[in-house]
């Protein structure tokens, strides 16, 4: 299977241990990534803050990049790029003419978030069939953030309120997905950077829920969501007074667990709040 | 929020629906976007004032508040509204008009990043995280108060961490269409260009 892809450009940097996973994991169950030809950055949050009509311009531009290909469907890991792509096709077919000076080609492939595209029967499936090593006695809360979501008017969600993904794709694996009501609460996305004070009480939210319903870690599929609640939990911890230390895994990760990838440890190395030590007391650990 | 006093701009809704449409008017002030905003601990308009605000006219109010800079665009308020408002999208548009009209941001840093953000994409088509935090960093002022408060460290300790994890790409991998991003994004200056 042939699939068009758009890391975004986190997936180039901060969050390298996302794109390994994706790029192994799609290699084990024979999915073919075809990266978009010459991609540009979706324009982020950033765009639509302050100049709506290049936010929905720099994101068309991948969608027309992307029709170059011949494949059907196009994977977006990151949910904001997801996102910000759905949201320029939106405004292409909806808005007022004339208020862009992009128009759609034809041939604009299907626009997925990953997990989604991995949360399909079909996809789950396969999955179950393929699972080698079941992640038996991890109990986890998933967390799915904004922007894979929200608005459903862009997104297509039919499950906003209560998304299902993740929480299915871990189940296929063997872990337990602990029922939690913080699922798609914000983590203050860029605010991180800008206004540390109010991300550190945004994330340390989640933190605390996650505890009091015995979850021992985190599962995300956005990687602005797993380096903010990755990186900081030091001095969230100190502005809390709590200790909370949950490892964040992409489900990603906990999918090349399963499988009995071997080279699942090196993506885990790069997180800062280590999840083998969890890993090796339950004995899930290649 | 302290009334400024300011005369009520009563085309102030027809502009801003010209640029939607955003169904503001449709507001019967449930509060259910209030209700659900993750951010409304440092805002200073809750965000079913600001829509009546708008309606009110009282642009500059709505505009100089701080509310509109430190909304996540979580977009809750924008997927609960009964009536269909797009309420995030209202405050991106705030946001804009704000940075037009030459008004200064109450929250800087949120602007700072933004601005650092999209001159980091007019460069190589791809956003380079290795020159943008510590150009935002300087940009903010965050690294005059970091220094002061001896914070740095910590910052100059996560670094490092990232490099030697190699979570941080070297050199920025710029694209082809270099010329087509510039032509897209203008340059901070020139920005905001609202129907």
């Amino acid at each position: 299977m042939k699939v068009t892809y758009y890391p975004g450009c986190s997936l180039e940097g901060t969050a390298r241990d996302y794109a390994d996973s994706i790029e192994a994991i799609c290699g084990f169950l024979g999915i073919h990534l075809e990266e978009v030809p010459d991609w540009n950055c979706c324009g982020a949050t950033a765009a639509h803050s302050v100049d709506h009509k290049a936010s929905v311009e720099l994101a068309a531009r991948n969608l027309n990049q992307a029709s170059i290909l011949p494949n059907e469907d196009l994977l977006v890991p990151c949910p904001l790029c997801f996102n910000r792509l759905r949201a320029a096709s939106w405004a292409l077919e909806h808005e007022e003419g004339g208020r862009y000076s992009f128009r759609l080609q034809p041939g604009i492939p299907m626009i997925w978030d990953l997990a989604n595209f991995f949360g399909t029967e079909s996809m789950l499936k396969e999955l179950s069939l393929k699972v080698k090593k079941p992640l038996n006695g991890l109990k986890v809360v998933c967390y799915y953030g904004c922007m894979a979501s929200r608005p459903p008017r862009v997104t297509g969600s039919r499950d906003h309120e209560n998304p299902q993904s993740m929480d299915r794709i871990v189940k296929a694996l063997g872990a337990t997905s602990l029922h939690w009501p913080y699922k798609t609460d914000c983590c203050g996305a860029s605010l991180m950077l800008s206004r540390p004070d109010m991300g550190y009480r945004m994330v340390g939210k989640l933190y605390d829920m996650a505890q009091r319903m015995g979850a021992e870690a985190i599962v995300v599929s956005c990687q602005m969501c797993q380096s903010n609640l990755d990186m900081y939990q030091e001095r969230i911890e100190a502005e809390w007074g709590r200790k909370f230390a949950p490892p964040i895994f992409y489900f990603t990760e906990l999918m090349g667990l399963a499988l009995g990838m071997l080279e699942v440890p090196s993506w885990l190395s790069r997180h800062f709040a280590d999840p083998r030590p969890l890993l090796e007391r339950k004995g899930l650990l290649p | 929020m302290q009334s400024t006093g300011s005369v009520p701009d009563y085309t102030f809704l027809d502009q801003m629906e010209a640029a939607g449409p955003f169904h503001a008017a449709e507001c019967f002030q449930c509060r259910k976007c209030t209700s659900g905003c993750p951010a409304t601990f440092a805002m200073d308009l809750m965000p079913d004032q600001v829509i009546r605000y708008a309606l009110l006219g009282l642009k500059e109010e709505v505009l100089r508040s701080r509310t509109i800079w430190v909304c996540a665009s979580c977009e809750t308020c924008t997927t609960r509204c009964p009536n269909g408002i797009q309420i995030a999208e209202i405050m991106d548009y705030f946001k804009e008009l704000a940075v037009r009209e030459g008004i200064p941001s109450p929250v800087p840093q949120v602007l700072a990043l933004h601005e650092t953000f999209l001159d980091n994409v007019r460069q190589g088509g791809r956003v380079f995280e290795g020159s943008l935090l510590p150009i935002f960093f300087l940009r903010s002022g965050q690294l005059r108060e970091k220094l002061r408060k001896g914070t740095w460290r910590d910052d100059a300790r996560m670094g490092w961490r990232l490099l030697r994890k190699r979570r941080f790409a070297l050199a920025p991998r710029p694209i082809k269409a270099r010329e087509e991003i510039r032509s897209i994004l203008r340059p901070s200056k020139r920005r905001g260009v609202l129907p």
